[in-house]
């Protein structure tokens, strides 16, 4: 016996395996975000003061730039592949993998700044939240330009073989790709601006 | 496998097997697997290797607490000078002992045994399925789970050994910058939790897409079930403790003040860090999975023993139905009782009055599945086989574990229990002679299925009786000397205090319990390696079960099945009125 | 849904559109900020555009506008649990009531 609904869905659920298992990872994830999200507001609340405007909301303002457009790439990666339309599929898929790396560049800028002036995460609990929140989500789009690099060079191979298999591959990146995306609308409003 | 349709014996559809499927290297087949049986079979021994080596970490402890600063027998020599010298044990080394003995039974020996070893082997073939859903991540979840129990186990070895704040690891003292061990734990911790993770959305996913023809949510036995809601409460509880995880690494290698107050003093010197954090956040975050920990521990048990119960009673389960209401609001109520732990934390009597309250609800499920599992037993022609008796063990042992509970969830008795040996009663209750006893039946139960051989009655016979005898009396004396006001986590008992003058006697008492204890593990372990080579062989359905498991080979071949199973009836349809035998499979038409 | 050719090519301009108003309410966010309202209200502003910004990656960008009913189970269990640990924590810590010292030393009672 073969492993079923691997590709196809089942009737009951209308699932195929992959779909739901991306989405209870990204279930998993929202706790994981949402507990360091408990700890920004409890710190917050119990702090004697807040830092306001340590951070360059410019900086900020374009990585959210650059995520919202990255988002719109993965999402056309996705489509331009529904529609049968490899090359552009490939295109996109590349560009969003630029973007997240222009993320990156971005956000080392943007560290190396604050090291420099000693605001690390030691200085206050303000840095520490910052430097723990943007860290993690920081390992996200790592992880995610991984999987990215994948499907660009092996990965990239079934789509020959079996090309419903490699949409559903690229529909669970791009899910999590937004959901990195989500997370970050959430950062920056929290961290850069209030 | 397509062309099959009859295949009787076990040595004839592996023969088969080999036919039609690629032969795997010893690499693959063994080690890195993607079967599910063989990585239950790996998770159960590893789970089971920590069971029995965090019990040695108690059975040293309680020779301190025994005979303080009498030099340990046969392995004292052995520990060195960091540890013991001259065989007399160190407080720093007890701290750390009671740490990874905490550490280690939950998260390396019971959760992995439970969940990763039975619920990995028995799940998908009780489903009807081939395998997990996504067997590859199976293989990465155990071996990240071995990567974590390796880093648990190095920190023995560091500078400084072991971490030595409790299994709780509350902050500051968890976070003070004294041993690497805590380091190492928390790392450890990441990893575990990573796997766990892994291995939840894999249970989850196959459960809800790989049932078989006809198995609909009804059908289920009562250990999917349990495996299930398991599964929800590891992955929506265990990210909030990575996240806390991260947090405390960072406290503890960036120099962060996420738990550490203000203006802290430490040995007399003012401790040189930001400050502002709260030491609470860690006690919440901490107890938000700690608490559904205790019932991912306990309802993979209740599965097990709801399985034999139902086998060896030849008796449908009494009220199936609302056993599976109750496992599911079980889940969910686990989610907010949480800070019953934390009553002595100071916390207004408005939010201690909601978490007494939903603790006191919480309980009306828990005392719903074990009465239906008790009117099971009414009118039954019972099999008192070895995996028996422990399921029926199970039933008093987690009872008095919950009643015992009761005081523990109201505030105004819990300020007096609060950290004595009353509560390491309480909770060993429900985990060593509960979920600890319902593990072996599983061992018993599945044995003949994961080997194709019986394990003996009697050496099972003499475990349980002795491991019933010892563990009831390791744990009861607790509650006496925990009503008399003694405190857990003392290096020699708490001898400076007047009044546990009276109660360190029972030290003696627990300390020769528990060492008889472990003498009655060598039956068990002689017979599951004898039974092995050794044991009855047996047919695919030795217990004359009807659950879909026993319609596979055994052991079953890679995917399981011979033919697919199709699912025409209800779990646990025994003595059918007017059926030919006393059990009616839901595999048979 | 979402699988027929046909559908997501009518589906592409959705993207686009949604991805442009993500773009408009990120400025406005930042316009907002640079007013510099009294804080309470400032947090209420964020909050409300990120909440708006983020359903909409989710509904659209996701699929979740219509997807099977065992995500949505399953996201809705997630939010109810999600909801409990964002708020119940920071009440306990918070909740005087019934312990006159700690009510008096105000926010900071957890240290």
């Amino acid at each position: 016996m073969e492993i079923p609904y691997i590709v196809e869905t089942r009737p009951d659920t209308g699932l195929h395996n992959g779909k739901l298992g991306i989405w209870l990872f990204l279930a998993s994830e929202v706790m994981l975000f949402g507990a360091l999200f408990s700890t920004y507001i409890i710190l917050r609340v119990g702090a004697p003061e807040w830092p306001h405007g340590e951070l360059s909301v410019l900086l900020g303002a374009i990585n959210t730039v650059i995520l919202i457009s990255s988002s719109v790439t993965m999402v056309m990666a996705w489509a331009s592949l529904k529609m049968n339309d490899w090359g552009t599929h490939r295109l996109y898929l590349v560009a969003t993998f630029a973007l997240a790396a222009l993320f990156l560049v971005n956000k080392y800028f943007e560290y190396s700044e604050h090291l420099g002036k000693g605001e690390g995460p030691w200085h206050s609990t303000f840095f520490a939240i910052y430097f723990t929140l943007t860290g993690l989500h920081g390992l996200h789009i790592v992880g995610g330009m991984v999987v990215m690099a994948y499907l660009l060079g092996p990965g990239a191979k079934m789509w020959k073989k079996n090309p419903d298999q490699f949409a559903n591959r690229i529909e669970a990146t791009g899910l999590y790709w937004h959901f990195v995306d989500l997370v970050w609308i959430f950062l920056f409003p929290v961290l850069y601006l209030l | 496998m397509d062309n099959v349709t009859t295949h009787e014996s076990v040595a004839h559809s592996q023969a088969h097997d080999h036919a039609h499927h690629e032969e795997l290297g010893f690499w693959r087949k063994y080690v890195f697997s993607v079967d599910h049986k063989v990585i239950g079979i790996q998770y159960a021994f590893t789970g089971l290797f920590f069971l029995l080596f965090g019990f040695t970490l108690m059975m040293i402890m309680r020779w301190q607490l025994a005979y303080p600063g009498r030099p340990i027998p046969l392995i004292g020599a052995w520990l060195g000078q960091d540890r013991a010298p001259m065989g007399i044990m160190l407080p720093e080394f007890y701290n750390q002992l009671g740490a990874m003995h905490g550490t280690i039974m939950v998260f390396l020996g019971v959760v992995p045994l439970a969940v990763g070893g039975f619920g990995n082997f028995v799940m998908p073939l009780q489903l009807g399925a081939p395998d997990m859903a996504f067997p590859k991540i199976n293989m990465v979840s155990y071996w990240v789970y071995f990567l974590g129990g390796v880093t648990m186990l190095t920190s023995f070895f560091l500078k400084g050994g072991a971490a030595q704040s409790g299994w709780t690891s509350y902050p500051p003292l968890a976070t003070l910058p004294i041993a690497n061990g805590q380091t190492m734990w928390l790392i450890g911790m990441i990893f575990l939790i990573t796997s766990s993770l892994l291995g939840s959305i894999n249970f989850i996913t196959t459960i809800v897409q790989l049932r078989a023809k006809g198995l609909s949510f009804m059908r289920l036995p009562f250990f999917v079930w349990a495996q299930f809601v398991t599964s929800f409460l590891l992955l929506l509880a265990f990210p909030p403790l990575e996240a806390a995880g991260v947090l405390q690494l960072m406290d503890r290698v960036a120099g962060t003040s996420f738990f550490m107050p203000s203006g802290l003093v430490v040995s007399g010197r003012p401790l040189t860090v930001a400050g502002n954090g709260n030491p609470l956040l860690w006690q919440h975050l901490f107890w938000f999975l700690a608490h559904p920990e205790v019932y991912v521990l306990v309802l993979p048990a209740m599965g097990i023993v709801s399985e034999i119960i139902a086998n060896n009673t030849r008796k449908p389960l009494w009220g199936y139905k609302a056993m599976v209401y109750s496992v599911v609001f079980l889940g969910f109520m686990s989610f907010i009782v949480w800070a019953h732990h934390m009553f002595m934390t100071g916390m207004g009597t408005a939010m201690s009055a909601f978490f007494q309250t939903t603790t006191m609800i919480i309980s009306i499920p828990s005392v719903i599945i074990l009465t239906a599992l008790l009117l099971s037993l009414w009118g039954a022609s019972i099999r008192f086989t070895t995996p028996m008796l422990f399921a029926l063990a199970f039933l008093p042992m987690f009872g008095i574990g919950g009643l015992t509970g009761l005081p523990l969830g109201l505030a105004p008795a819990d300020i007096h229990l609060h950290d004595t040996y009353y509560v390491i009663g309480h909770f060993h209750y429900v985990v060593a002679p509960g979920t600890i006893f319902a593990l072996f039946a599983g061992v018993y139960h599945w044995f003949p299925k994961a080997t194709g051989k019986k394990m003996n009655e009697t050496l099972g016979w003499i475990h349980f009786w002795g491991s019933f005898i010892c563990i009831n009396l390791v744990f009861m004396p607790m509650f006496i000397q925990g009503l008399g006001g003694m405190n857990r986590r003392m290096y020699d008992g708490g001898a400076q205090y007047a009044h546990n003058a009276g109660l360190l006697k029972w030290n003696l008492v627990i300390g020769f319990a528990a060492w008889g204890l472990g003498v009655f593990q060598i039956p068990f372990i002689i017979n599951f390696f004898s039974s092995i080579k050794w044991g009855k062989a047996v047919d695919k359905n030795p217990w004359e079960a009807t659950t879909l498991e026993w319609l596979a080979p055994s052991p079953p071949g890679h995917g399981n099945f011979l033919t697919e199973p199709i699912v025409y009836r209800n779990p646990y349809e025994y003595s059918v009125p007017g059926a030919a035998k006393d059990f009616s499979p839901q595999f048979e038409a | 849904m979402h699988s027929d050719p046909a559908e997501v090519k009518k589906s592409v301009r959705t993207y686009m559109m949604v991805g442009a108003a993500l773009l408009v309410f990120t400025a406005i966010t930042v316009i907002a900020n640079q007013l510099h309202l009294a804080v309470p209200l400032a947090i209420t502003v964020a909050l409300i555009i990120a909440v708006t910004k983020g359903s909409m990656v989710a509904a659209v960008f996701m699929h979740l506008s219509a997807e099977k009913k065992w995500i949505y189970g399953a996201l809705l269990l997630t939010v109810v649990f999600l909801i409990v640990l964002m708020f119940v924590p920071i009440l306990t810590v918070n909740d005087g009531i019934g312990t006159p010292t700690r009510a008096s030393a105000g926010a900071h009672a957890g240290h």
